[in-house]
């Protein structure tokens, strides 16, 4: 009686183990599609559309979606100040951001991940100094210091992707180290001591794929974190410079236009939505499946 | 005794280090950089006479050096320097932004808990159903939504299409509310999320058992004893929060033209003037750090469990 009802129980557990893990496996997939869809987008909409930011068609200037515009094509998502065409402008400027986002996760994810490796490996005065460091930049809205430094070097892309890669960096370097300190004393790793392997073999060779699962979903939020970023300075005008489709300056043109022309503030801030929505989901799913520890609220 | 002051000591003296730290960065950020403040003041058809005597007023012909401890100086005593483009003291225009700002923050934060709290225990109460679900997609999804963009729709339909709130400025109290909203949502899912997980793990706890067990209403179970010990952490989160907070007021002032310290930032850097651009910098920092410390201390007195591990 009791065996058959544990057996029942067991089934049921299983049942649902194997219902989360196929639901975390959707939450995986499904985002994933939705970017590679937006990024296939963002390298050939503007190619196929020909676009070029900077060429006005002002007889077709800030026509609502679905309009024909005067060359005889349909501009699904409307038109703006300038006649260019809201679709193409748009999945330019996703292209920029993607391209930002990526280029400041390699940098910041080196920079901080060496780091974090030898704070935590290290320990002492290294570990000291980085933690101080990260206190002093965590006592910053990290925003604030990119307006700042942005404001000083001036616009331009490479600026922008220095400036995220220095508000960033940091939780890459947290995330390694704490990692790495709790990896420090398992036994694989003294035996690889024992066996007198160097610094440079402990750090990169045993400690560094232990710390990986984490470092990737941190990835995860951080893009997402960047992405926004970018189009919050671009909307404020210490991002992209002019003349560069960006989500946020797109943003920020049309909010001149509220009143005749909604659509042009409207529709990006839908794609930079889908963005933030996808690599949230994604970010969340991939934690739950690679490092169930750091599941928080 | 000894220890906790000890704590407050050490506490105390990392603040002050980190406000050194802060402005020293921002010093090297805005000092060591190519762009020259004077060419910029007087123009670049002005002479080189009027250049050399505007270095000279500004302290610019000094060693490095000299301008960092002046600049440190100046700081701890109260004197932030002179905007270049009103010629009036930048703590002038920061006390007469400042206020603006922390009634948008405290006003955002009072929004953000009384909304996240019956929606935190309601997601609780009725975990894996069908509200919780609501509770937590509705979540997930604010906090995808771009502040700036959030705020620039709902000046499109609230004020611009609907006209029922003043689109910019501070001229009446309904100017508040929609820069209020928008500062408040992302403080809403983050605690709403809080605050639910939260009390999920407090009524595990056994003295949740106990307290059913001596047959007490499950409404006294539920809200002096799980939902005070839930709160705790939503103290901590606050006052973490109050950070982003400060970055995404330079954001939402801007859209709303709120005559706050965000606006003053973002003004000042298109214009140039690096005083004021640099002085709203340390206050915000300052704030920052000074709200942390308060949270941090706040936190060992609400819960002895902290002070105990200290």
């Amino acid at each position: 009686m009791t065996s058959a009802a544990d057996t029942i129980a067991v089934n049921q557990t299983m049942l649902r183990a194997r219902r989360a893990r196929r639901s975390v496996t959707a939450r995986i997939v499904v985002p994933l599609v939705i970017i590679g869809a937006l990024v296939v987008g963002a390298i050939v909409v503007p190619w196929l559309y020909n676009y070029d930011p900077l060429q006005a068609d002002l007889i077709s200037r800030l026509k609502p979606p679905g309009t024909v515009t005067s060359d005889g094509r349909i501009a699904l998502l409307g038109t703006d100040q300038i006649g260019g065409d809201l679709f193409a402008q748009i999945m330019a400027g996703t292209r920029i951001s993607l391209l930002i986002g990526a280029a400041t996760l390699v940098i910041a994810g080196f920079v901080g991940v060496l780091f974090g490796l030898i704070a935590g490996h290290f320990g002492g005065a290294p570990d000291t100094t980085l933690m101080r460091l990260a206190d002093i930049q965590l006592a910053f809205p990290s925003i604030l210091l990119a307006i700042l430094i942005v404001s000083v070097l001036g616009q331009g892309v490479w600026n922008i992707i220095i400036v995220l890669s220095i508000a960033s960096w940091v939780v890459f370097a947290r995330v390694t180290r704490s990692q790495v300190l709790t990896l420090k004393n398992r036994e694989y790793v003294e035996a690889a001591r024992t066996l007198g392997a160097g610094n440079g073999h402990l750090m990169l060779r045993t400690l560094l794929p232990g710390a990986i699962a984490p470092v990737v979903v941190v990835a995860t939020t951080q893009f997402a974190a960047v992405v926004l970023a970018e189009a919050a300075l671009s909307f404020l005008g210490v991002g992209v410079p002019l003349g560069t489709p960006s989500l946020g300056s797109t943003i920020y043109n049309g909010t001149q236009y509220l009143t005749t022309a909604w659509w042009i503030s409207t529709f990006p801030g839908v794609v930079l939505v889908i963005l933030m929505l996808c690599f949230g989901i994604l970010g969340d799913a991939l934690r739950d499946r690679f490092d169930p520890r750091l599941r928080s609220a | 005794m000894r220890t906790v002051l000890g704590y407050l000591v050490r506490r105390l003296l990392l603040a002050v280090f980190v406000l050194w730290g802060v402005a020293t960065v921002i010093f090297l950020v805005v000092r060591v950089v190519p762009a020259d403040p004077a060419l910029l003041i007087a123009g670049t058809d002005a002479s080189q006479a009027q250049l050399d005597q505007l270095r000279q007023q500004l302290g610019l012909d000094q060693p490095i050096i000299v301008q960092y401890l002046g600049f440190l100086g100046g700081a701890v005593t109260g004197d932030l320097g002179t905007s270049y483009t009103l010629r009036v003291p930048a703590t002038e225009l920061i006390a007469a932004a400042l206020p603006n700002t922390v009634l948008l923050a405290v006003l955002a934060i009072v929004l953000a808990v009384v909304v996240s709290f019956p929606l935190g225990l309601l997601a609780a109460l009725r975990v894996d159903r069908f509200s919780d679900r609501a509770v937590t997609v509705s979540t997930l999804f604010t906090q995808a939504l771009p502040n700036f963009w959030i705020a620039v729709v709902l000046l499109l339909i609230f004020s611009r299409t609907l006209r029922w709130l003043p689109s910019v400025g501070l001229e009446n109290p309904l100017s508040l509310i929609l820069p209020t909203i928008v500062l408040a949502l992302p403080l809403i899912s983050i605690l709403t999320r809080m605050i639910r997980s939260g009390l999920l793990e407090v009524m595990g706890e056994s003295y949740i058992q106990t307290a059913r067990a001596k047959g007490l209403s499950e409404r006294v179970v539920i809200f002096p004893h799980a939902v005070r010990n839930a709160a705790i952490p939503v103290i901590t989160i606050v006052g973490l929060q109050f950070g982003t907070l400060l970055g995404t007021a330079v954001v939402v002032e801007t859209v709303f033209a709120y005559p706050g310290i965000g606006r003053l930032l973002v003004t000042s850097i298109q214009q140039r003037d690096y005083n004021v651009v640099q002085a709203s910098v340390l206050v915000i920092a300052a704030a920052f750090v000074l709200i942390n410390l308060v949270v941090d201390l706040l936190y060992g007195f609400l819960d002895p469990r902290v002070r105990i591990a200290k």
